[in-house]
């Protein structure tokens, strides 16, 4: 009896890797590459068991997000071909039939739909967890209702127009008040020439001219 | 030397010593201040060519070497050119075509040439202006719209232009400039641009609407913004990655340049456009000083500070420049390593910048197939630092991709772009004063109006014919203008400026002049410059100039997507009726000096008997009788 159950296990403990290692390739599933220090830095997390199992805990979860519920496990997640890169292959069986996969373009889908809380959950990005044929749909750039340029247009605009309106009144003013000092000052005209420029220049009062009439008076 | 060619009725048509003296206002403006002044001859000659036309030539010949002509030409060419323009302005008291009209009406062609070169270099430089008040207006939002490619309508990727060249090159090339394969196709007025382009005009025309009475307010903050941006963009430089290696990249010298004819002339010829001689603006400041202005020092003073800017902003340029070639570099290695540790499952941190080639070369001698199809980039320094530092390319596609680099990008950019502004726009100042004075002096429009009107024309003119610039193919009209004319014909210019002067007006005359404005006779120095080094010089350099731009092949560069050097431009030739374009552009300036001459020579044959005595040039002296009797002949 002991030796049918030994003979047992070992077969069983022999086959079962060799099965999902069977299962496990390439072309059925994925091949993930993880680029922890480039992301982090001094703050780079070590690539343990654990850390193995929590990812495959997150598949699960976008798996059991995308089908709406069926009941995948962490052991429905199968992975081989682990390097010291960080890189790995793995693969989706499904719940209900262990030994049958998951097809790939469903795997896809069920990625990219919770692409954000996978990247989250291991604190990096769309670039540096890289899932190899998965390309990261772009986030769709900044939509404004108003460009932002025109607005910046538009007060520049404003302020410009506000000083030359300024300027061409305050000519305008500054024209009618001189024109108006100019025609008082009509009566003070020579020959075209203001007063006032040859005031200081002995032209104004001709001191060659001697005003006799004071002097003179009897 | 005592040469000097005949020139009768010199007297009657340029005001004496005592008339100067006893000159009052009258209703030619004047400065407010000494410093507004300097400020508006420091603000026309530092303009967009001390930031992105130094700094490469600086760069390209020599580095550090290129200091020795450059420097020995400021001297020998610049200063003297310089001084001759302010002591003429000064002493005549008028525009440009009013001084050349002056010293003999024959000459008046010099200011004319001076006039279109003015108002065409006006036309076009405003042009770039409204590219940069673009860029300023698209900054005010994070992230900047040339930090990210736009993606394609299926949103599988970005947009094929944008992938396959920059996200920088992409916003310049086609959602600013829009611009097209070649110059034929015109390709209609982009909206954006046109907007931008007026205002640019409008806010020209804002400061410099009533001549140097808005424009000396105005130069209080353009001429002095920039320096403040430069030691704020050097700070911030210097505290960046790589900045260092690019200032001495910049300055490490290659004496053997020295050697090449070409250094020298790109010199002389930086020299030259650098302080902005011959458009007749720094003639026209110079004439609302008083008499007794000391000239020669401010000529000194302004071409030190001109030397000095330009080598201060290649310092501050190629900190950037050092920091962005740095970025590529290592965005670069880092694209190589991350290719090599996942192609043969490396663990990360195996390979790093330190060993990256050691690495390189081993895992190239045990699998080179794998290597080779791999098909890595090869990363150098130098070629990062070597790549599109001139002109507009260093403007809007280097320096706006080093500033997407920097932490809090949209205030980098907005300071950029000031800067850029506030030095076009007092360079403008001095093109629009070079238009319009001389407008004046033809006496085509009625001298009553104000000088509003004046300006509001020109303005508006260049604006509509600037419409060419903001076509598809705009930049490409745009480089042929800058091209040909701003360069020969600015050269003849100079030299028949130096010649008139000294041979026509007469150099002792001239230095009597001088001593009576300034108080001494200059001295050996100004002497010899006038009189032969720098006529020499720049009939040196208009020769090759002209033989160099005569001989070279008629080709441009265009930006073409389906050119197979795409993204680097493509080399194409213009069409054969760009040559009678060229002509227009660098001929009519010079053939007007000989023609206006030749057409004054025949006015003065055939209308001999009907001639009054011209009493134009007595107007300014506004005390003075004015003489109306009509002497019969």
């Amino acid at each position: 009896m002991w030796t049918v159950w030994t003979v047992w296990m070992v077969w069983m403990v022999c086959l079962v890797p060799t099965t999902s290692e069977a299962l496990c390739t390439e072309d059925d599933g994925y091949k993930v590459r993880l680029s922890i220090k480039t992301a982090l830095g001094g703050d780079a997390y070590e690539w343990n068991e654990s850390e193995m199992f929590f990812f495959k805990a997150t598949l699960a979860f976008a798996m059991r997000t995308y089908s709406g519920g069926e009941q995948y496990d962490v052991s429905n997640i199968l992975v081989c071909d682990e390097t010291l890169r960080v890189s790995f292959v793995f693969v989706v069986t499904k719940p209900s039939n262990t030994s049958e996969l998951v097809p790939r373009t469903e795997v896809e889908n069920a990625i990219k739909k919770s692409r954000h809380r996978i990247n989250s959950a291991f604190l990096l990005t769309d670039q540096t967890l890289d899932f190899v044929g998965i390309n990261p749909t772009l986030a769709a750039p900044i939509q404004y209702d108003t460009p932002p340029w025109l607005i910046a247009f538009g007060v520049v605009m404003g302020l410009v127009c506000a000083g030359i309106v300024a300027l061409l009144v305050s000519t305008f003013l500054n024209k009618k008040r001189s024109k108006k000092s100019a025609d008082e000052e009509e009566a003070g005209r020579g020959n075209g020439i203001l007063c006032e420029s040859i005031r200081g220049k002995d032209g104004l009062f001709n001191q060659g001219l001697v005003d006799d009439d004071r002097l003179t008076k009897l | 030397m005592k040469l000097k060619l005949p020139n009768p009725g010199l007297d009657d048509r340029i005001p004496s010593h005592t008339e100067l003296e006893e000159l009052q206002a009258g209703d030619r403006p004047q400065w407010d201040n000494k410093a507004q002044y300097m400020l508006t001859c420091v603000g026309f000659c530092v303009g967009l060519g001390n930031i992105w036309r130094f700094p490469y030539l600086c760069q390209s010949h020599g580095g550090g070497a290129f200091m020795i002509p450059f420097l020995l030409l400021l001297v020998l060419e610049g200063i003297p050119l310089l001084h001759l323009e302010f002591a003429v302005g000064q002493r005549l008291r008028k525009g440009s075509i009013g001084v050349w009209r002056s010293i003999n009406p024959y000459l008046t062609g010099v200011g004319i040439a001076s006039m279109l070169c003015s108002f065409v270099v006006g036309m076009y430089y405003n042009t770039i202006m409204a590219w940069v008040m673009w860029y300023f207006f698209n900054s005010f939002q994070d992230p900047l719209p040339w930090s990210q490619c736009p993606i394609n309508d299926n949103k599988t990727g970005f947009v094929s232009e944008c992938a396959r060249s920059s996200p920088v090159d992409y916003f310049w090339y086609r959602e600013t400039l829009n611009i097209s394969t070649k110059i034929e196709d015109s390709g209609g007025l982009q909206w954006w641009m046109v907007l931008c382009l007026i205002a640019a005009w409008v806010v020209l025309w804002v400061c410099c609407i009533r001549g140097i009475e808005t424009t000396g307010k105005a130069v209080y903050i353009t001429s002095t913004l920039p320096y403040v941006v430069l030691t704020i963009f050097l700070i911030r430089g210097l505290t960046l990655k790589g900045s260092v290696s690019g200032i001495v990249y910049l300055f490490t010298p290659d004496v053997d340049e020295l050697m090449n004819p070409s250094t020298w002339l790109d010199a002389g010829a930086q020299v030259l456009f650098s302080f902005s001689l011959a458009f007749g603006g720094l003639i026209s400041f110079s004439s609302y000083n008083p008499v007794h202005n000391h000239c020669e020092k401010d000529a000194v003073i302004i071409s030190i500070i001109n030397g000095l800017t330009s080598i201060y902003s290649a310092t501050v340029i190629y900190s950037i420049i050092g920091f962005r070639a740095t970025e590529k570099y290592d965005d670069c290695l880092a694209r190589n390593i991350m290719s090599l540790l996942n192609t043969f499952d490396l663990p990360e941190g195996n390979i790093t910048e330190s060993n990256y080639d050691e690495v390189f070369r081993t895992l190239n001698s045990t699998n080179p197939e794998t290597i080779q199809r791999l098909n890595l980039t090869s990363c150098d320094m130098k070629t990062f630092l070597s790549e599109g530092v001139e002109g507009t390319g260093l403007a809007f596609i280097v320096f706006t991709e080093a500033i997407t680099k920097m932490p809090i990008s949209p205030l980098w950019s907005v300071l950029f772009f000031i800067m850029l502004f506030c030095l076009g726009l007092s360079t403008m100042f001095g093109n629009i004063e070079g238009c319009v004075v001389p407008l004046q002096d033809l006496n085509i429009l009625p001298r009553t109006w104000p000088k509003e009107v004046f300006t509001g024309l020109t303005c508006l003119g260049s604006c509509l014919i600037a419409l060419i610039f903001v076509q598809c193919s705009g930049n490409y009209w745009l480089a042929l203008f800058d091209g040909f004319a701003a360069s020969i014909p600015l050269l003849v210019i100079a030299f028949c400026e130096i010649i008139a002067v000294v041979y026509v007006y007469g150099i002792d005359r001239f230095n009597e002049d001088l001593k009576f404005m300034v108080g001494h006779k200059p001295n050996i120095f100004w002497q010899a410059t006038w009189r032969v080094l720098s006529p020499l010089i720049l009939l040196v350099i208009l020769v090759f100039y002209f033989i160099t731009t005569v001989s070279k092949k008629l080709t441009y560069i265009v930006w073409d997507p389906e050119s197979p050097v795409f993204p680097t431009l493509a080399q194409v030739t213009y069409p054969d009726w760009i040559s009678g374009i060229i002509f227009i552009l660098a001929g009519i300036p010079c053939l007007a000096i000989p023609g206006v001459a030749l057409f004054m020579f025949i006015s003065k044959r055939c209308c001999k008997k009907d001639r009054h005595y011209m009493e134009e040039s007595l107007n300014t002296i506004s005390d003075k009788v004015p003489v109306s009797v009509a002497t019969s002949d």
